[in-house]
């Protein structure tokens, strides 16, 4: 991967003079860490789904765009680190104020699916007990996946060849109590050769580290925290 | 986008993280995992046998991870020693990343031998075996630096490999750094001051103290800690000193770390004596027997 030199991160472009720019960074920072900052307050600060879900809007429509990324300094903690410390000083100040938010007060609703994540948590592989921190990257991560994946699919139907993301779907994304298939199943199954399912794959899979790369170096505020992150998601002990 | 569980997560990073190797390298799983690389277990479609893959898990920007599986690469292909795994191949990937192949070593760690009931003999002969392949690789200018039972394989006949070589310093190429493992690291590396082969001896004397057991003999403790003398110059300077003391332990000889009682001394000289001891009283009492039966 190429690493380039002129290119903003997101957390950077949040303090851009173009009001498009801006808008797409405050997007994306909330499009990757809400999820695990709901799930984050529901266990770690012990809220019910409705506190958390107010607390998570509050953070990322009003606190997140106020002081939160504007006194984030990359010299002294990598962003999601400083992100989750900042909603443990925003929990612990709400728990303190006994103040529990009502909906549509003067907070700007931003569209975030908090049934889908509620659901989520039921689904959740004891999570309860589980260090939170830890829970805080794997939440992350899964989000950064999710997306990664839906990058890939549109990268492939923009390319006219479905039928790779078929393959790859098919393999990594196979149904969790199924048996992964063999290429031979694969190449059975969608008529093509066992050669041509085993490039299609190589080339998913190489166009989806790619797209991994590409968004965590968005997320991420200096070349050290980049290549720690991509270090430990794509590498280290798990 | 469907939701994906805590094992699809995990099945996704590993798809990310796929090296795409030559034809020749068919992966089939994962070997294990360790800092900043991952070993794959591959059919080498070639030569029909199982290998083990090494691959560096990210390229960064300077190259030096990329350059450090290089370096690890050619350091083992130098190092030609049966207590050494051999590297087979090496190259680059086309996303950066640089890999070698090795020999596939099936067996146990030290850790998990030392976590069993194996006899303490066994254990000290695995032991041995380290300190040859570790001696072997000072003589060519090669210092390990992460020395530890996790780092050493012994396979199922007693054959022993010495294994990850990725901070090794080789011969001049002295960058000093805190490198190693707590508990097994030297102050000189836990310093970040320069090192040489008496690090790896204090190595060696941690592992010594694990395989020496729980209650050791005086005279095994007094090696290892020796070994692990917070000086340099107060330890042995040598690996081979070191296995010279071992053998001497073991054949019942006094060794020069521990000074031992007289009747330490004693059951020692009796224990390394010990046939032709019994056989001399044997014959003195039969003796004595003759002339007490010749007296009457």
């Amino acid at each position: 991967m190429s690493f380039p030199a002129t290119r903003l991160s997101v957390v950077e472009r949040t303090r851009s003079l173009d009001e498009e720019t801006r808008r797409v960074a405050w997007a994306t920072i909330i499009e990757a860490y809400w999820k695990p900052a709901y799930k984050y307050l529901r266990l770690k600060w012990s809220l019910g789904p409705d506190e958390a879900a107010d607390l998570t809007q509050e953070f990322f429509t009003t606190k997140l765009e106020n002081d939160v990324v504007e006194r984030y300094d990359p010299a002294r903690a990598r962003f999601r680190t400083y992100l989750r410390l900042c909603l443990d000083g925003f929990a612990s100040n709400a728990r303190k104020a006994e103040r529990r938010l009502k909906r549509g007060g003067d907070v700007t609703i931003v569209s975030l699916d908090f049934q889908t994540a509620e659901g989520e948590m039921a689904r959740h592989e004891g999570s309860v007990d589980a260090d939170v921190d830890e829970m805080f990257y794997q939440e992350w991560v899964r989000a950064l996946l999710e997306r990664s994946v839906a990058d890939l699919k549109q990268f492939a139907d923009a390319s006219a060849r479905p039928i790779m993301f078929e393959v790859f779907a098919r393999y990594d994304l196979a149904d969790e109590g199924g048996v992964r298939p063999t290429y031979a199943d694969l190449a059975r199954d969608l008529g093509l050769t066992a050669a041509t399912v085993t490039n299609h794959l190589a080339a998913m899979r190489r166009q989806f580290r790619q797209i991994i790369l590409t968004r965590l170096r968005d997320l991420t505020s200096s070349e050290d925290e980049f290549e720690m992150e991509a270090a430990r998601l794509l590498g280290g002990r798990r | 986008m469907n939701w994906i569980s805590d094992r699809g997560v995990d099945r996704l990073r590993n798809a990310a993280a796929w090296p795409e190797l030559d034809a020749r390298y068919l992966i089939t799983g994962v070997a294990g995992r360790g800092g900043m690389a991952t070993v794959y277990v591959a059919r080498d479609q070639k030569l029909d046998r199982d290998v083990a893959v090494k691959v560096v898990d990210f390229a960064d920007h300077k190259g030096s991870r990329v350059a450090r599986l290089i370096r690890e690469a050619h350091i083992l292909a130098r190092l030609d020693h049966p207590g050494i795994v051999p590297v087979h191949d090496a190259g680059v990937l086309p996303d950066g990343r640089s890999f070698y192949v090795m020999k596939l070593v099936r067996g146990r760690r030290l850790d998990e031998v030392l976590a069993g009931e194996a006899p303490r003999a066994f254990r000290l002969d695995l032991f041995t075996r380290v300190l040859d392949a570790v001696a072997f690789a000072h003589a060519h200018g090669v210092v390990h630096r992460d020395l530890k039972p996790e780092n050493i394989m012994a396979g199922a006949f007693g054959e022993v490999f010495v294994m990850d070589w990725g901070v090794a310093q080789d011969g001049a190429d002295a960058e000093p750094a805190i490198v190693g493992t707590p508990g097994f690291m030297s102050p000189e590396q836990a310093g970040a001051r320069e090192v040489d082969a008496r690090a790896d001896i204090f190595a060696l004397g941690a592992v010594l103290a694990l395989v020496a057991g729980r209650e050791p003999s005086p005279a095994l403790a007094a090696i290892a800690a020796k070994a692990q003398h917070p000086e340099p110059q107060a330890r042995y300077q040598t690996v081979e000193q070191l296995a010279a003391e071992l053998s001497r332990f073991r054949n019942q000889q006094r060794v020069s770390a521990y000074r031992e009682s007289a009747a330490e001394q004693l059951l020692r000289i009796y224990r390394r004596y010990e046939l032709p001891i019994l056989l001399l009283m044997a014959y003195v009492v039969m003796r004595l027997v003759l002339l007490v039966w010749a007296g009457v």
